[in-house]
């Protein structure tokens, strides 16, 4: 079996250039919540101003696999394995947008205490930050088993949200001047559980790489 | 519903070298375009050209097993070779005009057939270098010598003559590789007019124009038809690990 060296180093660029983005994904999501928590404002606006690695990283995988498809011509797996990587990029750049979502929240709130402690969100939080991590590995490794027990996850993602709602209604039904921040947190929920399905995709896409099929994992 | 061509058991000896080895397509797809695609060697000109019996004309060469081409094996010793290769129109790598007039290139095979009246000439002429796409760029010049013409023009113009005698199969053997990108996208071009009224199947080295010109592809290895499937399949999703090994560029 001969190399294609070309074909393989570039590819090779493009899977470390995603592993850098889930990162900064994971980066921010983490600094996302912590500010939340904290009600810190400055960690919120780093989140902001870091936005833009993400998707600086996003247009170099862009630039990277349109020469790689222009210049190698890959068909069947090897041309998959790229456009999966655009589609994976194209995910966790919206998921990086979703996490600003989240630190835009800590800036409306800002002076406010929070109206209860958060420990749902949090815990929606953690999940979705492995969830980015496996869907990441199943599209390194080809895992197909993987990506499915990735996107498992997101129901207890769903479960949590829904909790989340419940807890959050049944404050604002009680105390009126909580509505304006419990919405917010609402929304905070609603962004974690977006990422969630971002990743999800990530692994539907592993799928299509590694079979050829498209499916439904969640 | 058009019949395709099937092959059963079909095996090619050259003296004691085993070109084709139990060659077997179920259907190859009439009123549609096959490319032949594999490394250099693997038999793929070899299988083409058992379709026209021009291995027949290779000393030593041995044929056994059935092409069946409008339910007639075409090994069949009944069969007609001269008017089975009327059937089947081929076309080459270099281009290989007649040293005659445009004109005469293409009315070559009918008079040899017949033909003799000028007006039903000049129509085969016309209807023949329209469908090869032609006709605009030679009309002018149709008592010009073939050779004046560019390489690709040429070509155009071996297809011409071999449609003219009105066949039912056109064989392309690596018919544009040595044509530059334009005369290529034009040939392919054509194949894909073509194909409606003609059943063509191409041999090519180029992986991508099979994958942008055909319907379906076989990929030939060591004589063996390794798989045989739609394009679309074969560059997508291959069946067999060499298929993939093969299309990817990571051998042959």
């Amino acid at each position: 079996m001969t190399e294609r060296k070309e074909f393989d180093h570039g590819l090779q660029e493009i899977k470390t250039l995603l592993i850098a983005m889930g990162e900064r994904v994971q980066w921010a999501l983490e600094h996302a919540m912590d500010s939340l928590q904290t009600s810190n404002v400055e960690q919120a606006k780093l989140v902001f101003e870091r936005d833009h690695e993400i998707n600086l990283l996003e247009r170099q995988i862009d630039d990277l696999g349109t020469q790689l498809i222009l210049k190698q011509q890959p068909v069947a797996k090897d041309l998959r394995k790229i456009l999966v990587g655009f589609r994976i990029a194209a995910d966790l750049e919206r998921m990086g947008d979703l996490a600003r979502d989240i630190a835009n929240v800590t800036v409306r709130l800002a002076g406010q205490p929070l109206i209860k402690p958060l420990i749902d969100l949090p815990a929606m939080a953690k999940f979705v930050h492995e969830m980015i991590h496996q869907a990441i590995d199943s599209y390194l490794r080809e895992d197909i088993v993987l990506a499915e027990s990735m996107a498992k996850s997101d129901d207890q993602v769903d479960a949590l949200y829904s909790k989340v709602l419940r807890d959050l209604f049944a404050l604002m039904s009680n105390e009126s001047d909580s509505v304006n921040q419990a919405m917010l947190l609402c929304f905070v929920g609603r962004f974690i559980e977006r990422i969630a399905d971002h990743a999800t995709n990530i692994g539907e896409g592993v799928v299509y790489l590694v079979k050829n099929q498209r499916s439904e994992l969640n | 519903m058009e019949k395709a061509i099937r092959i059963d058991g079909l095996n090619v000896y050259y003296e004691t070298f085993h070109a084709l080895k139990n060659i077997q397509i179920e259907a190859l797809p009439a009123r549609a375009i096959t490319a032949l695609i594999g490394p250099s060697g693997c038999g793929k000109s070899t299988f083409l050209r058992t379709i026209n019996r021009m291995n027949d004309l290779v000393p030593g060469s041995r044929v056994d097993g059935k092409i069946i081409i409008n339910g007639v094996d075409i090994y069949d010793q009944q069969v007609d070779v001269e008017a089975l290769r009327k059937k089947i129109g081929m076309v080459f790598q270099q281009p290989n005009p007649f040293p005659k007039s445009i004109y005469d290139n293409i009315a070559f095979g009918p008079r040899l057939h017949g033909v003799t009246k000028k007006s039903e000439l000049d129509e085969i002429v016309e209807s023949s270098l329209r469908q090869a796409a032609l006709w605009d760029e030679v009309k002018d010049k149709l008592k010009k010598m073939a050779y004046d013409i560019s390489g690709g023009q040429q070509q155009r113009l071996c297809i011409a003559r071999a449609i003219a005698v009105n066949p039912e199969i056109l064989l392309m053997d690596e018919a544009t590789s040595a044509l530059d990108p334009i005369s290529t996208i034009k040939i392919e071009e054509l194949a894909q007019e073509l194909k409606s009224k003609y059943t063509i199947i191409m041999v090519t080295h180029n992986m991508h124009q099979a994958a942008r010109a055909s319907d379906h592809t076989g990929f030939f290895l060591n004589g063996e038809l390794v798989e045989f499937a739609t394009t679309e399949q074969l560059f997508s999703n291959p069946g067999d690990e060499r298929t993939e090994s093969y299309i990817t560029g990571r051998f042959g």
